[in-house]
């Protein structure tokens, strides 16, 4: 299991982009936060990506917060894989599971 | 033929270029890792560039990253993440040596045999110091995993102690040098980048040039320069025209046992025939120029 030590974020609020934080938490959980202007169509399948991803991370206990600016599904999953890793201070992720 | 005229630089770090690099159909889209990625963003670039190597948009077209160098911290997480995703060719940044190739040649092949990748990563050494360029000819010729080498001009002209001009006398040495290497060793040559945007016709200029050098193509850093750079890499008319008359009358010499045929009083050999085949295969692959 992959611990974060810190908060931590990645990406930008730029068009297409995504700025994602992620914090640790003391409830063995993973609890979402999105703002997307594409929330109402797309908000289940981004909150569904963003759970998977840190599942795939073997990373409990986290905070999300993605602020969504129109980004790609491969996008969302390389900024909050580089959140994640950042607060885990990780420097190299295991390139099997992403 | 696989046509190299166009090789589109995409930053890592500028989500909206890789997210729409493809759209603009250069021949080769170069994510870049290196000098236009800030290093606090050397992380998040190359988890970028490793799902954009892995989505769908980027299956048909041919996929280069400049890496970071390997006496960097960055350049084997680099390796890892790209030859892992998959990528076409890896770009060598500062290529002095037959060393700094077959370093990076071993690094990359480390890795394939880990993932049991059977598909060879393939190779381009981009020439930026006086030193590689003096070297360009062995570097050329040692290994059959460079598919190209390419000019680095901006670090290039640093090195020489003078600076770019849209005449490009301080380039001369260094193009010509990378060119011979390059058709020595049968392998594809590149020139440099243009930075001037909005200097169209500069641009035009540079290409028309480099073109009649020799040279098979170009980086880029702009996607508005796509579609000037591919016609003018396009045979005219006119050229068709002549390669169609030369293909038919080579077909007739070789009918009536003739090694060397005339046309139009103009002696018509292999060479000629090699060019006009050349020429047509161009134009199937690229289209034909609207002069």
């Amino acid at each position: 299991m992959s611990v974060l030590k810190k908060s931590a974020y990645a990406g930008t609020l730029e068009s297409s982009d995504a700025y994602i934080q992620v914090s640790p938490i003391e409830e063995d959980d993973i609890k979402i936060i999105l703002e997307s202007s594409v929330k109402e169509i797309y908000g289940d399948a981004i909150e569904e990506l963003v759970r998977k991803t840190i599942q795939d991370m073997n990373v409990n206990n986290v905070l999300v917060n993605v602020q969504d600016k129109g980004a790609l599904d491969f996008v969302i999953k390389a900024r909050l894989q580089a959140a994640i890793l950042r607060a885990c201070e990780m420097e190299q992720p295991e390139w099997e599971v992403l | 033929m696989k046509l190299r005229r166009s090789m589109l630089f995409v930053p890592g770090s500028n989500t909206a270029m890789v997210c729409n690099a493809f759209i603009y159909k250069p021949d080769t889209v170069m994510f870049d890792l290196e000098d236009s990625v800030a290093l606090s963003e050397k992380d998040s670039a190359r988890l970028m560039v490793f799902h954009a190597l892995n989505h769908f948009v980027y299956k048909d077209v041919e996929t280069a990253v400049r890496v970071n160098p390997l006496d960097s911290p960055y350049g084997l997480l680099d390796l890892e993440a790209v030859v892992r995703a998959g990528v076409d060719i890896v770009r060598l940044p500062k290529t002095d040596t037959v060393d700094d190739v077959l370093e990076m040649q071993a690094a990359i092949e480390k890795i394939e045999n880990e993932i049991g990748r059977t598909k060879k990563t393939k190779l381009l050494a981009a020439i930026e110091s006086a030193l590689g360029v003096v070297s360009a000819v062995d570097i050329a010729r040692c290994s059959d995993r460079l598919m190209g080498i390419a000019l680095g001009a901006e670090d290039f002209v640093r090195d020489l102690h003078t600076q770019r001009t849209k005449q490009g006398a301080e380039l001369m040495a260094a193009r010509s040098q990378i060119l011979l290497a390059a058709r020595a060793a049968k392998i594809h040559a590149f020139d440099s980048i243009f930075s001037d945007v909005k200097d169209k016709e500069g641009f035009l200029a540079e290409v028309n040039y480099i073109k009649g050098l020799g040279f098979d193509g170009k980086s880029l850093v702009n996607p508005n320069q796509i579609s000037t750079l591919h016609e003018a890499f396009a045979p005219s008319i006119e050229d068709v025209d002549w390669a169609i008359e030369v293909t038919e009358a080579a077909k007739e010499a070789q009918e009536q046992g003739l090694g060397v045929v005339s046309l139009d009083g103009r002696m018509v050999d292999a060479p000629i025939i090699a060019r006009a085949q050349w020429t047509l295969e161009l134009a199937q692959a690229s289209g034909i120029r609207r002069d």
